[in-house]
Formats: structure tokens, sequence, C-alpha cells
């Protein structure tokens, strides 16, 4: 309807060149312009975290952004993580300890976890349960969530070590 | 029946192997409605009425339709062509049920907040929002019904005028002489139970995207019934069955939520026949809150009657139940589930259940995870609490003295309900070994010192769950118009490959790969082998969905029977070829051999091969291919039961209360994968601590719902729950050949009680005896203060 605005993103490493309503949240130009499912909407209130992705390296709620704040910045969504022939320590760590049911909330909840262990790359239960506050899970009462972000904080110790 | 059939065959059940879904789950490549588009479809938005009851004086949707973004609105006048309203399943025999129609746009009255009055649609998801305000709706006011005790009460305004009254219907349930039981106590409590309202609230919010072409109609919806919907949809919109397919794509989360026939699902199809064009709707998290049913909201006077050495003799529940404004699928029933296990894991000889429904101008309520057992369970063991306090008895005392023996099972309770198998004494055994009830005690006093309340409370629970069996459950037995059967179609292909179609329609319980290790474990073959179809009523078995605890303990047990009938033909097949008799052939290490001779034998893909390329090598008479199908109907429900703990510390200054542990032992049978059944464990009690600490869907006076948000309806987060300290005992149910019983929704009916009982155990030495839920900072505050007794 109104005017649209020309943009740039990086996303996943992919220059996007996009023409975007000024008022498209990031999350928006993720899912329906861009493709990426993987970000989802869970809320209207910033509540919820479901879509969780890192802008400019720091984990943000994409639908709190819009996508014309995101213009020159590199964002990096759960699509951006890793595959299934090569997972990220934080996709290994969900899957081993059971860290997800229906899913929902888990490409979030991963993003949410990537900034937590940049920040604290060793963290007790107390400083996991309080970095992923932001980030609702109805399935697992975040009990193997805890693990999960337990056991890829011990694969990404290790990996540094012997790198 | 014996345990495990075929045991030897294969070694995967029993094992936490890694879940079969994640991989698509953890990489964000996992499809749920919202994730779907088709070219040309038209987003959809609904006008909702900010009235909680009012008349519809005019509908002007003039502005709206003047946008170029628009393509049309709708309102309830133009849908006439609908020809049933929406579906409630509950005709029991001899009791009067008021059902008011219930349209999927409302027709000439709205009833609560929310109610929809209209539907918008455009090219532009943002844009249909926009011109949804564009509506321009007069109302009327009409007097409000909120407060369920009241709406009862001669003279009160009324929310349907046609039946004169706000009652719903009544229903008891009840069993032995509760006149001889009262009379043969020495000690009678009663106490008032609140079981607040609240919401089923998946991170998913409900999403339907319908799609009519050429007479037929494919909808997606994020639902746990998709064989429902198809059933509703044709009878409602006048398209014969077969015509219409459903698809439950990835479904983010239920928790009974999605356990409904709903007006949004028939308003998109309608409205995408009208318009010839896909429709789509995705539910804003705050319409999910104003309009998927809700859960609870009972208030029951319950009356527990024992002799002065603690034997219970009767039990009296009178719960006066809030329907909300229209009755929804399964409405009415839900306190009812509950009156099957009134009583518990204890032996009463009288127990009664009497419910009272009442309409009030709020969302309806209906299943959230537990239906009506949590809500009985709460019952219970509070109130067993509250007993031992009055009687001066140890309240674990109290609970043995009253459990069901193992040795009666199976055992017929009073009220006629016969629980298939337990051990109650070995789980509370399990459960005192891991908590260390007297080194908690010795902290009591060094906590109470800092204004530091320590309490330690419990929950011994039994429920009923598996559901089916259809001639209890049907129209001849409680009345649902349905059977509740499972049906499976277990279907190997030329190369082996194993194909599975079931009924049900799982949403993050991990049934892909649970499934995949019986039915791996029956043919002999790798799980990673065994792909699991559900949630589309389009591709094979018939069921009746994923709830109640029902899809191990009946859809697997129907794969499980569709495998086994795989395995009879494919030893006749491997016979024939070997020229030996069907019954001397086993599997053993994924080979079909003749006992004695494992070197000649054939795997199930050879057998499948010649099946399938060379016929004309089977049996005289068989038919070719290795596909069968089983459809279950179980003789009985299963009831899993356990033994749980709860350890709070409350802030004596602020009334804050703070689950530091939770120990939980649960029994639902042999273990398929124990890590998964830990999951399910672990967020239904992350579930029932939400509701007993901070979830509550409150509105006011005037009918305007103040929790419409996350913001305002507080979900736990993971910074206000402990980890949680689980094991389990096993015994096996006698009802299916797994010996399986339910586990999703065990947690949330034990978990409430062994949190309120822990925080009236805490305030006790300040003089709180007694307590209801929610216990907010403010109402634990506010009962420190005042004192709070019964």
């Amino acid at each position: 309807m109104s005017d649209e605005v020309a943009i740039s993103v990086t996303v996943n490493g992919q220059v996007e060149h996009v023409r975007v309503e000024p008022r498209l949240l990031l999350v928006h130009l993720l899912r329906d312009e861009l493709g990426l499912t993987g970000s989802h909407v869970g809320c209207d209130t910033s509540n919820c975290g479901a879509c969780t992705v890192q802008l400019d390296g720091q984990s943000c709620k994409s639908c709190t952004v819009l996508a014309v704040q995101a213009d020159g910045s590199e964002v990096k969504t759960i699509e951006g993580m890793g595959t299934e022939d090569d997972l990220h320590p934080l996709q290994e760590g969900f899957w081993a300890k059971h860290g997800l049911q229906c899913g929902y909330c888990t490409p979030g909840m991963i993003m949410a976890a990537a900034d937590l262990l940049e920040r604290t790359p060793n963290p007790t239960e107390e400083e996991i349960r309080h970095g992923l506050e932001g980030n609702l899970c109805r399935c697992t009462g975040y009990h193997n969530i805890v693990k999960a972000v337990q056991h890829a904080a011990t694969a990404m110790q290790s990996a540094e070590v012997s790198a | 029946m014996t345990l495990m059939d075929d045991r030897t065959s294969g070694n995967h059940v029993g094992r936490s192997l890694r879940r079969k879904e994640d991989p698509r789950l953890i990489t964000g490549q996992a499809t749920y409605v919202d994730d779907i588009n088709i070219t040309g479809l038209l987003h959809a938005a609904i006008v909702r009425s900010p009235e909680a009851h009012a008349k519809i004086l005019s509908i002007d949707a003039s502005a709206a339709m003047a946008r170029d973004d628009v393509h049309a609105v709708y309102t309830g006048e133009d849908m006439a062509d609908l020809l049933a309203p929406l579906p409630m399943a509950w005709a029991p025999d001899g009791v009067e049920v008021h059902n008011p129609e219930h349209w999927p746009l409302a027709r000439g009255e709205v009833k609560h907040v929310g109610d929809p009055v209209a539907i918008v649609l455009g090219t532009d998801r943002y844009a249909v929002i926009d011109a949804a305000e564009d509506v321009l709706v007069e109302y009327e006011p009409l007097p409000v019904v909120t407060d369920i005790e009241q709406a009862l009460e001669p003279g009160h305004a009324l929310v349907h005028e046609q039946f004169g009254t706000n009652e719903v219907h009544k229903w008891s349930l009840g069993g032995g002489d509760m006149e001889a039981g009262f009379a043969a106590a020495d000690v009678i409590i009663e106490r008032r139970v609140v079981n607040h309202r609240v919401s089923g609230a998946p991170i998913e919010p409900r999403g339907v995207l319908a799609d009519y072409k050429a007479g037929a109609i494919t909808v997606h919806t994020s639902t746990q019934v998709p064989h429902f919907v198809r059933l509703f949809m044709g009878l409602m919109l006048g398209i014969s069955e077969e015509r219409v397919r459903i698809i439950a794509p990835e479904v983010g989360g239920g928790f009974g939520a999605k356990l409904q026939v709903t007006g949004e699902e028939m308003l998109c199809a309608w409205a995408s026949r009208k318009t010839r064009k896909p429709v789509k709707w995705i539910e804003t998290r705050s319409e999910h809150m104003a309009t998927c049913h809700h859960g609870r909201d009972q208030i029951a006077t319950v009356r527990l009657g024992a002799k002065r050495d603690g034997t219970l003799t009767a039990m009296h529940a009178d719960i006066v139940a809030d329907m909300g404004a229209y009755l929804m699928l399964l409405t009415p029933t839900i306190p009812s589930l509950g009156a099957f296990v009134m009583g518990g894991v204890y032996k009463i000889p009288a127990i009664t259940t009497d419910i009272t429904g009442v309409f009030t101008n709020k969302c309806a309520t209906d299943a959230i995870r537990g239906a009506g057992r949590p809500e009985a369970t709460h019952m219970v063991e509070v109130c067993m609490d509250q007993l031992a306090d009055e009687l001066g008895m140890d309240r674990l005392e109290l609970r043995r003295k009253n459990f069901i023996p193992k040795e009666a099972f199976p055992y017929e309770t009073a009220l006629g309900i016969v629980y298939d198998s337990g051990d109650y004494h070995a789980a509370l055994d399990l459960l005192m070994e891991k908590l260390d009830l007297p080194a908690l005690e010795r902290e009591k006093e060094e906590l109470a010192a800092k204004g530091i309340r320590r309490g330690i409370g419990f929950s011994t629970y039994t429920e009923i769950c598996g559901l089916a069996p259809s001639r209890v459950t049907g129209p001849a037995g409680f009345g649902l118009q349905t059977g509740l059967w499972e049906s499976a179609i277990v279907r190997v292909t030329v190369t082996g490959a194993v194909t599975v179609y079931t009924g049900t329609s799982p949403h993050g319980q991990g049934h892909e790969t649970t499934m995949a290790q019986v039915v791996a474990d029956k043919l002999g073959v790798d799980p990673q082998n065994v792909e699991i179809m559900h949630g589309d009523t389009g591709t094979g078995a018939m069921g009746l969905g994923t709830y109640g605890s029902r899809t191990t303990a009946v859809g697997t047990e129907s794969v499980a029977r569709a495998s086994d009938k795989v395995v009879e033909k494919a030893k006749a097949i491997v016979a024939h070829a070997l020229e030996a008799a069907p019954e001397d052939i086993e599997l053993r290490d994924g080979k079909f051999s003749v006992q004695g001779s494992p070197d000649k034998g054939m795997t199930l893909a050879e057998v499948s091969g010649m099946a399938h390329v060379r016929p004309e090598l089977l049996p005289e008479g068989m038919a070719p291919g290795l596909d069968e199908t089983s459809f279950y109907d179980p003789n009985n429900f299963v009831f899993p039961f356990g033994a749980h703990a709860c350890v709070v510390d409350v802030e004596e200054d602020t009334g804050k209360v703070k689950v530091v542990r939770y120990v939980a032992i649960d029994d639902c049978g042999p273990a398929i994968n124990p890590t998964i059944i830990d999951g399910q464990v672990h967020g239904g009690i992350a579930q029932a601590i939400g509701q007993a600490l901070y979830e509550h869907v409150m509105y006011d006076e005037d009918g305007q719902l103040v929790t419409g948000t996350f913001v305002d309806y507080a979900l736990p987060t993971a910074a206000e729950l402990p980890s949680f300290e689980t094991d389990r005992t096993e015994t096996p149910s006698p009802v299916n050949s797994l010996g399986v019983k339910g586990i999703g929704e065990a947690g949330t009916i034990a978990a409430s009680p062994a949190v309120l009982n822990a925080v009236v155990d805490a305030l006790r030495p300040l003089g709180v005896t007694y307590l209801n839920m929610p216990l907010s900072s403010e109402s634990v505050w506010n009962a420190i203060t005042e004192g709070s007794r019964a």
C-alpha cells in the first residue's frame, strides 16, 4: 500500500536486495519474502521468542524489529546454523538431550542460546535459565533445554580446546 | 496376555532412541500451517466482538470493501447456506443438555468478547488487519453474566434467553451408600476447592489454510483431530466426506487447545468455496487468549469422611463448572471425565460427583491437558492433606492406609470403574527414597530464621486415559456420539521399506519414534526404515486423533496389531518358500527362518520382494503385497499412576513461592522410550506448576478479558522452574498387548495438588491451613498477613 523502501540485508551470508513496506516486520521479511520459515511467530507482544534471530551477532526478536531497521545489517536465522548433515553443536545438543517436543519454539530457543553461549561460554544452570527467560516453551518444562545447552557448551568448549 | 510378544525379534522398545522427528525441527525445515502458501491465496482477518454480550444492530463493511487490497467481507447472514451449526458431540441418555446454536460467525447476538462477527479477505496479511478495523459494527449491550455461582440465582441475567436459565445441565456419577458412608465417619471435612480458568497456550497459535477446487476441499489446519474436522466440515458445508481432505501438518503443540472443531476452520473452508480462492487465517496470540477454548474453571464443594483411624468412608464432590457462552465439541463432558476417577488411588466405599454446568459470557471451556482429571485429582489430594490435618495424622500414613493394594487389581471402584493395574505403595516408596524427607524437614528451621518458609507437598494419583473404550464412552454408555477406536495400516514396500499410517495425530509427543520402535521390533527391521504417517485424512488410516493420552495405549496398540498381521503373512510366505509349517517359522535377528536352522531364511525385504514381484511363488490363493490394516477398540481404559513431591520455599515478606525441588515417580507400564516419557512428565508438571502459581485467565465483571496476551497471562519461563527429578515404576496394563498406559497428561494431573499442599505445609507455622489456586505472591502474602483457615 504505502511507499516501499529499498533495503539490503545479508541473511545467512546471502545479500538480499528487497523493497519493503516501512512497517514490515523483520520476521515477515524473513518468512514471507525470503522463504525462511524456520523463524516462527507465537505472540503479539515479544514475549515468546519463537522469532528469535541474530541481528549483527546479537539475538533479537525479529517480530520487534522493522525490516527497514535491518538495512545494511547481517541476519542469521536457524537456517544459517547448520544442516541435518552438519549440525551446529546446539542443534546436536537439542537432538541428543530431547530438548524439543513440538519444535515450534526450538529455532528461537537455539538462536537465543547461541547468543548466551557467545557471551557466557560455560554457563551454570542458573545462567542458562535466566539467559533463556525471554523464550517460552510449553512442551518441555525447560528441563531438557537446559541439558541441551549444557551439552552444546561442553562440545563447543572442547572443540575450542582442540582447535 | 503376555507382555511384548516377539521381544526376541528386536531390541528397540525400551531404549531412549533419539527422535526421528527432530532433524527437520532443529534445522528450521519443518512445515507448520503458516509456512504453507498457495498461489493466489487470500489472507483472512476476523472482526471480533469487543462486547461480552450484545445485540448486533448493524454491520457496515463499506469502508473496508472500498480498499483496493480487500477482496470480500462476509458476515453471519452471508453464511445462511451452512447446513448445521458447530458440533457438540455429547448426547447422554436421560440428561437434558441446553445447547445453543453456535455458528462460525455470530447471528444477531454476540455472547463473549472475541465472538466472531465478520471475516475480511484480502491479498495482504497486514492490509486485512487494517481493513478489519474499518468494519463498523453497532452493538446494543445486554446484561453480562460472569460469576457462575450468581448465574444460577433466580432472576439473574441470562446468557441464552431461550433456556430461561443459565444452567447447562446436571450430571451425576455415584456408587456405594453415601448416607451410610458419611454416617460411619468420625470426621468429615468440607472444603471449597477452586480449579481456576487456564489457557492451553501452545506456542504455535491455531491456523487454517483452506483450498476449495472443483467440488473438493483440502484444508491444512493446526489440529489434534483431523478426522473429526473432516466429518463435521462435510456435514456443515454439505460436501460429501470423500471430497474433504484435512491435513494436520507439523503442529506446534496442542494441550487440548487443538482438540476442537472450530468455527475458523469452517469459516475459511466456506470462504474458499465462496471466493474460489485459497483462504488462510493465522491466529494472533490475542485471538488465541480470547477465543481458543479455555480449560478448568470449576468450583467444587468437596466432603471427605473418615473413621478416627483414617479409614475413608465416603467422598462427595459438588461441582459447579463454567461452560462459557457456547458448548463446543466436548465442553460439558470435561468435568465428568474427572468424576470417573474421583476417589483417586483410595478404597472409598461410597463416592458421588454431582456436576452443574453453567453458561457465562466468556469463551467456552473444553479439554485442556488432563481435561477434568487434574481438577478431580486436585480435589482428592488437597482434601487428603486437609483430612490428615483434621485427624492429626501423618498425610502419607493416611494415604498408605487407604491405598488400593496391588493384590486387589483389577479393582472395581465404588463407581463401577475397573482400574486395570497398580502398585501405589511401590511408587510412593521409590519417591520417598529419592526425596530424603528428614533432610528437608531439618532445613525448615534453618530457613525459617531467614524468613523463608519451606514446605513439602505430596500427590499420589491415578488417572483414566487411553480414551476408548467405545462401549463405555460411546452412545450406549457415557454418551459421546462416536466410537473411540483407532486404526493403523502397516505397509511394506517392494524394497522392504515400512510405512505406517495411523489415525492418531501427534503434535510433539514423539510417536514417529515410539511407534517406529514398536514396529521395528515386531518386523525385525531398523526403526530408521519405518516411517510413521499421521495427520492426513487423505492418505491412510482413519482414527479419532491425539488427546486423552490415547495415542500409545490405543493408537500404537493398533499399529502393533497390524504389524502382527504382517508378520503372520510373512511367516506363511516364508513357510511356503522353505517348505515348512508357518508355526515353525520364527523371526530372529531380522530374519524369518525355520526354528533350529537360522542360516536358511528370508529378511522382511526378501519376503516383501517376493510378495510384490513374484506373487506366483506365494501360497495358493494368497493375495500379493504385504500390507495390513487393523482396527482396535480396547475393552477398558488404562490407569497410569504415581507419586509426586513438591518442595517450595515461600518468602514470608513477599509471598513469593519458589519451587526448589520436584520429584516425580510415574508408572505408565513398560517404557517404549524412557527419555520421551520423561519429557512428557516434565512438560506436564510445568503446565500444572503454571496453573498453581502463575497462570489465570481472568475476566472483569463486564466480561472483558484482562489476560489477553502473554504479558498478562504468565506462562512459566525457564527461570521459574527447577530441574525435575523423575523416575518410573513399570506395572504393565493387562488391557493391551504392549502393557502400556498413557503419559501425556499424567504430570499435569498429578502436580497441582503437590504444589498447593507444599505451600500450605510451608505456611502452617504461620497459621495458614488452607488455600486455593492460583498461589500468586499477592494471594499468598494476603494469607500470611491475614491468616487463612478453611
